[in-house]
C-alpha cells in the first residue's frame, strides 16, 4: 500500500531536528531507519504530517564505553551492533539479540534509537534497556528506563524529543536470549532474556505486555535462592500478555515459564 | 548431432536468467503513454446496506480524473461474473454477483467504488475520500451456524445461505458398514488459506474508443479464458479484444478466472478514454482475492478387524463465500477421490457448499485433492490405530493393485504401483531404524513421530467427455507449430505458464519430436493476438494435455516433411525415414535432408502437386481420460510437549508422474508443492473476527507464510510408471506435493502424540494449540 502524503525534512543537528519537530507540531514523526514506523505509514495506520529524518546527524552513530557504561548512539544499526567487537565485550547480551532483530534487510537499516524510540514491547533491546536500568538520552534530558515505557507504543518522550543515545551498564556476567516464534523472522510469541549482573540476575521479557517488562517476581526469587524452575513459577506475576493470532494468552503464560527455566539454564550451561 | 533425447533431459530452465536477474515482464511492468491509475474502494464490513455514496470530495481532489461507481459500471459491463456449472447437485444457488456493488456489500473488500487519477498515489489519496454510508448488517461467518434455518443471510436478496448440496452415491454403503467389525468417526477440518502468489493480481486496460478495439494485460493463469468472458461483458467482440499476460508471479488457482477489477479496469478505459492500471498491494490481495480450502469433512469408516476397508461416509461442508468462486464447485471433487488408493465396497458422500460473509473460495493448488487425501490418509491411521496395526500394513493390504481401475464413482485411474512407492520411501527413510530410535527417544520423554501419506490424485483437465457434462466447459488444449523458412521453429499454445516453465520443458518436447536443436525453438503463450483458443494451465494438465497438443501439431508437420522428402528424393513416401530430424531413403542414411531443409524447400517453387505452401500445423488435443500421480511421502517429526513446538526431522517423498521430460522442473513443483502443504498443516490460516467479520491476518505480519528457514531438506525420488493414456506417457506434478505434504506431517505429529492418547490433530498444528492438547491430555 502506499502512503499518505507527507512532508519531509533532513535536518543536520539535534537542534534543527527539534525546531522542526516544533514547527510540524505533534504530527510530524522522527524517523531513523524506518523499520517500524514505514509499514506502518503504508497501511495508512499512521499519517504522519512531516517525516523528519535524522539519519544525516552526525554523531549519532557513535558507540563509546567509559566508567562502567556503553553508550550507544541512536543512529547505531543492528548490524552495527553485531559487529562491533567492543560491545561483544562489555554488552554480549545486546549484541546476541542484534542477531536475532528482524532480517538482514532490517539490521541493515534499523537502529537501536529507533526501537527504543518506538517502545514497542516486541522490540528485544527494549527488555534489555528495562532490565540493565539503561538510561535513555535526548535532546531535552535523560530518561531512566523504568520510566520510560508507559504503554502500548507509548513512551515518555514528548513530540520534540529525539533520542540521541542509550547508555547501558557495562554487562560481562553470564547471560542468554531465547525468541520462540513461529517462524525465524517473526516477532516473538515470547522473548526471555536473563543476565547475571554480580551475584544477582536481571530477567526481561519481550512481547509479553503492553511494554517490555522486567521479570522483578523471577529475580526476587532467584536473589532468595529459589530454583530457576521455582523462580519462572513466579513468572506470571511480572507479564501481562493477551491472545492474538499467534498464541493465546495461557500459552504465552505457559510459555514463560518454560523458556525463563530453559533460558537460565543456557545462560547457566554457557559459562 | 546432438538434438534428440532432450525428452528426460536435467536442463536448466530458459525463463531463469531473465527472471532471477530482475528482467522479468510482470503486470507492473506494463506502461502505457498517458495511463491513469485505478484505486478500489472496498466495503470494511463484512455485510451491509450501501445507503449512499458521496464522491464529491473525492472527485475534487488533486489528479482525479473519475470516480465511478455501480450506477456509472451498469451501462458498461454487461452481466455478472460467470460460475461454471457446478457438479450435477440435488440443490443448487448461483446469486449473480456484478463486479461491484451496488445496495448491499456481503464481504469485507467486495469493491464499491473505485478512484481513477492521474498517478497510483493521487488515485490511493482521493480513494480515502470516498464516504460511503453504510448501515451495517448481521455478518454470517461460520459454516454452520450459515446452515441453520433462521440464520442470518449472507444477503438479504436469498432463499437460505446454501449454495448447492448433492449427494454422491458409491455402492451400497449399508452393506459395506453391515460388515463391519470397526466404524470409527472423526470430524477433519480444511482451514482458509490464501494462495499467496508472490506476484499479486493487476491488469492495465487499453480501451481504443472509434475502433472498438481493447487490449488487457493482466496476471493470469487463462488469457483466453479472461477475453471470452471480459471481452464480452465490454460488448468487445473476441476478435477485437486482445489479452496478454507475460511473466505470471505465480497464481496455485487464485489467477484462473476473470476477476471484478479486470472488468471494472476494461470499463473504467472506456469511461475514462485512458489506458488505465490497477496493482492489487498485499493487504487488498488478502481480502481480495480467492482463498482455498475453508471445508469441513464429518467422516465415518468401516473396518474389518484384520485391516480389510469396507465402507467411508461423509459430508463435506464448504465454505463458499458471499458469492461462487468461478470455479468454486470443483473442489467437490475431493468427495470423488475421498477413497485414495484403496479398494471399497462403498463410498458414500454429499457435499454441502455455504454462503458466508468472506472472500469466495476458488480452486488453490490441488483444489479437492489435498482434502481428500487428507481425509483418507487420517482415517486410515485412526483404523490403524484403533486395531493396533502398522499404518503401512493397513495401507498395503487396501491398495488398489490392478489398472486401469474403476472407483466407486466411475472414475477410471489409469495406471498405478502403489506399493512399489510406499516400499521405496520406507527404504529411503530407513523405517525400521526410525521406529527404534522412536521408542528409545521416548523412553527418555522426547515424543517422534512418523506420518505416511500414500496419495493418488486425479489431474490433466481434462477430456470433454467428462468435463463438459460437470462443468459446462470442454477442457481440451491447443497448439501450433510453425516451421520457419530457414528451419527455427515457433509455437503457439493456449495453456499459460505462471511460473511452471514451460518454455523450457515444452521446447524440450518439440526438439526431440521434430528433431531440431532446442534452441531454435520458442514457446509462445500468453498473448490471445498470438495463440490459438485454450483453456489456461491449472489441474496439473498444460503438460498431459497441452503437452499432446504440441505433439499432435509436430506430428503433422513431420508427416508433411515426409512428403516434401519423398518429393526430394523422388521416392515414394512410405520409403522415407525420419531419424532424429533427418529424412532420407530407407537404406541410403549418407544422403539425408534436415528439417531446416525440408522447410525451406516448402516456401519455395516447385512443390509436390496439389500440395500448399508452408510447413505448420494446428491441433487441439481432447484427452482420452484424466492422468493419475500417486506417491508415497513420509514425514518424521518431533514435538516438544513443553512448547508445542514442532520440528521436521526429515522429508521423504517418492513421487510417480509418469515420463518426465525434465527432472529439475518436477523436483522444482515438488519442493513448492511440498512446501505449501507443509505450510497449510503448520503455519497458514485466514482468521476473521466471528462477530464483525473482519480480517484478523490482513498482512503478512499475521498470516504465517514460512520462509526457507522452516522448511526441512526434501528427500525426493520417484517411480516412473507411464500413463496408458497418451503417447508422452505423462501425467502431472504441478499438485501432487501440495496433495501429499499436509497429511504426512499431521499423521506424523498425531503419532508423536500418540503416547498421550491424542489421536488427530487439526491443522494448523500451531504450538499453542498442540501444548494445550498435551496439557489436557496429561489431565
Amino acid at each position: 500500500m502506499i502512503t499518505a502524503p507527507f512532508e519531509y525534512a533532513r535536518p543536520r543537528s539535534v537542534d534543527e531536528a527539534q525546531s522542526l519537530l516544533n514547527k510540524y507540531g505533534s504530527d510530524a514523526k522522527v524517523i531513523a531507519g524506518g523499520q517500524s514506523l514505514i509499514p506502518l505509514m503504508r497501511l495508512r495506520l499512521s499519517q504522519p504530517t512531516a517525516l523528519i529524518d535524522i539519519q544525516g546527524i552526525r554523531g549519532l552513530n557513535e558507540v563509546r564505553r567509559d566508567n562502567g557504561s556503553v553508550e550507544i548512539g541512536a543512529l547505531v544499526r543492528h548490524v552495527d551492533i553485531q559487529r562491533n567487537a567492543m560491545l561483544r565485550e562489555s554488552l554480549p547480551i545486546l549484541v546476541e539479540m542484534s542477531n536475532d532483530v528482524g532480517d538482514n534487510q532490517v539490521r541493515n537499516l534499523g537502529t537501536i534509537g529507533g526501537v527504543i524510540a518506538h517502545g514497542d514491547a516486541a522490540g528485544d533491546y527494549n527488555a534489555v534497556a528495562l532490565m540493565l536500568d539503561a538510561e535513555i538520552i535526548t535532546n531535552k534530558r535523560r530518561h531512566q528506563a523504568r520510566d520510560f515505557y508507559r504503554d502500548i507504543f507509548t513512551t515518555a518522550l514528548e513530540h520534540d524529543e529525539v533520542v540521541t543515545a542509550v547508555r547501558f551498564p557495562v554487562s560481562t556476567g553470564r547471560f542468554a536470549y531465547t525468541k520462540f516464534r513461529r517462524r525465524l523472522y517473526d516477532w516473538a510469541i515470547a522473548g526471555v532474556a536473563v543476565q547475571e549482573t554480580g551475584s544477582s540476575w536481571r530477567v526481561g521479557y519481550v512481547n509479553l505486555a503492553t511494554t517490555p517488562r522486567r521479570g522483578s517476581a523471577v529475580e526476587a526469587a532467584l536473589a532468595g535462592g529459589a530454583s530457576a524452575a521455582d523462580a519462572a513459577a513466579q513468572s506470571g506475576s511480572d507479564i501481562d500478555p493477551t491472545s492474538d493470532v499467534r498464541a493465546t494468552a495461557e500459552y504465552k503464560r505457559h510459555l514463560t515459564q518454560v523458556l525463563t527455566v530453559r533460558t537460565l539454564q543456557k545462560a547457566t550451561m554457557a559459562a | 548431432m546432438a538434438v534428440t533425447s532432450m525428452i528426460g533431459a536435467r536442463i536448466q530452465r530458459r525463463e531463469d536468467p531473465k527472471l532471477i536477474t530482475g528482467h522479468g515482464n510482470f503486470i507492473d511492468d506494463v506502461n502505457l503513454v498517458n495511463m491513469a491509475h485505478m484505486s478500489v474502494v472496498r466495503s470494511p464490513h463484512a455485510h451491509a446496506r450501501i445507503r449512499s455514496i458521496d464522491t464529491s470530495a473525492a472527485m475534487a481532489s488533486k489528479g482525479v480524473v473519475a470516480v465511478l461507481t455501480a450506477a456509472d459500471f451498469k451501462p458498461v459491463i454487461g452481466g455478472p461474473l460467470p460460475v461454471t456449472n457446478s457438479f450435477v447437485a440435488d440443490k443448487k444457488q448461483v446469486p449473480e454477483q456484478f463486479p461491484i456493488a451496488a445496495d448491499e456489500v456481503a464481504y469485507a473488500g467486495e469493491p464499491v467504488a473505485v478512484v481513477v487519477a492521474d498517478d497510483r498515489y493521487l488515485a490511493d489519496d482521493a480513494a480515502q475520500l470516498v464516504v460511503v454510508d453504510y448501515e451495517p448488517l448481521p455478518a454470517v461467518m461460520d459454516i454452520e451456524k450459515a446452515m441453520e434455518p433462521g440464520s442470518p443471510l449472507v444477503k438479504s436478496d436469498r432463499p437460505d445461505n446454501i449454495g448447492w448440496d448433492a449427494a454422491f452415491p458409491g455402492g451400497d454403503i449399508d452393506a459395506a458398514f453391515a460388515e463391519a467389525d470397526v466404524v470409527l468417526k472423526q470430524r477433519i477440518g480444511q482451514q482458509r488459506v490464501f494462495p499467496t502468489a508472490m506476484e499479486t493480481r493487476g491488469c492495465v486496460a487499453d480501451y481504443i474508443p472509434y475502433d472498438n478495439r481493447c487490449t488487457l494485460w493482466t496476471s493470469t493463469q487463462v488469457p483466453h479464458f479472461i477475453r471470452l468472458f471480459v471481452g464480452g461483458a465490454l460488448g468487445v467482440p473476441e476478435s477485437q479484444f486482445r489479452v496478454v499476460s507475460h511473466d505470471v508471479g505465480g497464481g496455485f488457482g487464485a489467477k484462473l478466472r476473470p476477476y471484478p477489477e479486470e472488468y471494472l479496469a476494461t470499463a473504467a478505459s472506456k469511461l475514462t478514454e485512458r489506458p488505465v492500471k490497477w496493482i492489487e498491494d498485499r493487504t487488498e490481495s488478502l481480502q481480495a482475492t480467492t482463498q482455498g480450502r475453508g471445508q469441513i469433512f464429518d467422516v465415518e469408516v468401516a473396518a474389518k478387524r484384520d485391516g480389510t476397508l469396507l465402507g467411508l461416509k461423509f459430508t463435506q461442508l464448504l465454505d463458499i463465500g458471499a458469492y461462487h468462486g468461478v470455479f468454486s464447485a470443483f473442489q467437490v471433487v475431493a468427495c470423488l477421490l475421498g477413497g485414495g488408493c484403496y479398494t471399497w465396497k462403498a463410498i458414500n458422500a454429499r457435499s454441502i457448499g455455504v454462503f458466508t460473509n468472506r472472500m469466495s473460495t476458488d480452486p488453490y493448488r490441488g483444489a479437492g485433492r489435498p482434502e481428500a487425501t487428507h481425509l483418507v490418509e487420517r482415517i486410515v491411521d485412526l483404523v490403524a490405530l484403533e486395531l493396533g496395526m502398522e499404518p503401512a500394513e493397513v495401507r498395503r493390504k487396501n491398495f488398489i493393485t490392478s489398472f486401469p481401475h474403476t472407483n466407486n464413482f466411475g472414475l477410471v485411474y489409469d495406471s498405478g504401483e502403489y506399493a512399489k512407492s510406499l516400499d521405496r520411501a520406507m527404504a529411503n527413510i530407513d523405517y525400521p531404524a526410525l521406529r527404534k530410535r522412536q521408542e528409545e527417544l521416548r523412553a527418555q520423554g522426547r515424543y517422534t513421530g512418523i506420518g505416511f501419506s500414500t496419495y493418488v490424485e486425479i489431474c490433466g483437465l481434462g477430456p470433454s467427455s467428462a468435463t463438459a457434462p460437470a462443468a459446462g466447459i470442454a477442457l481440451v488444449e491447443s497448439s501450433m507449430v510453425r516451421v520457419h523458412p530457414t528451419g527455427s521453429v515457433t509455437v503457439s499454445v493456449g495453456t499459460h505458464s505462471h511460473g511452471q516453465g514451460h518454455e523450457t520443458t515444452f521446447a524440450q518436447i518439440v526438439a526431440d519430436t521434430l528433431g531440431v536443436p532446442y534452441d531454435s525453438v520458442e514457446i509462445r503463450h500468453g498473448d490471445t493476438g498470438d495463440t490459438p483458443f485454450g483453456y489456461g494451465t491449472y489441474g496439473s494438465r498444460s503438460l498431459a494435455v497441452g503437452g499432446m497438443a504440441i505433439m499432435a501439431s509436430c506430428h503433422k508437420v513431420v508427416e508433411k516433411a515426409k512428403k516434401l522428402a519423398a518429393h526430394a528424393f523422388e521416392a515414394s513416401e512410405e520409403d522415407i525415414v525420419v531419424d532424429q530430424g533427418r529424412y532420407f531413403v530407407r537404406g541410403n542414411p549418407s544422403e539425408a535432408k534436415a528439417l531446416a531443409e525440408l522447410a525451406f524447400a516448402s516456401y519455395g517453387a516447385g512443390l509436390p502437386e496439389g500440395m500448399e505452401h508452408g510447413l505448420e500445423a494446428v491441433s487441439y488435443f481432447d484427452p482420452p481420460n484424466f492422468v493419475w500421480p500417486f506417491g508415497c511421502h513420509i514425514c518424521a517429526v518431533e514435538v516438544d510437549p513443553e512448547t508445542g513446538g514442532v520440528s521436521i526431522d526429515r522429508y521423504v517423498a517418492v513421487d510417480d508422474c509418469g515420463n518426465v521430460i525434465n527432472p529439475m522442473v518436477v523436483d522444482g513443483q515438488l519442493h513448492g508443492g511440498i512446501a505449501q502443504g507443509i505450510s497449510q498443516a503448520l503455519f497458514e490460516e485466514v482468521l476473521y473476527d466471528d462477530e464483525t467479520g473482519q480480517m484478523l491476518t490482513g498482512t503478512m505480519l499475521d498470516y504465517f507464510i514460512p520462509t526457507m528457514a522452516e522448511m526441512p531438506h526434501f528427500e525426493l525420488d520417484r517411480t516412473v510408471t507411464p500413463s496408458p493414456t497418451n503417447e508422452l506417457g505423462v501425467k502431472g506434478i504441478g499438485e501432487a506435493g501440495t496433495i501429499a505434504s499436509s497429511i504426512a506431517v499431521i499423521n506424523a505429529i498425531t503419532d508423536a502424540l500418540t503416547p498421550f492418547g491424542i489421536k488427530h490433530v487439526e491443522m494448523p498444528a500451531r504450538p499453542d494449540r498442540l501444548w494445550s492438547m498435551i496439557k489436557e491430555a496429561r489431565a
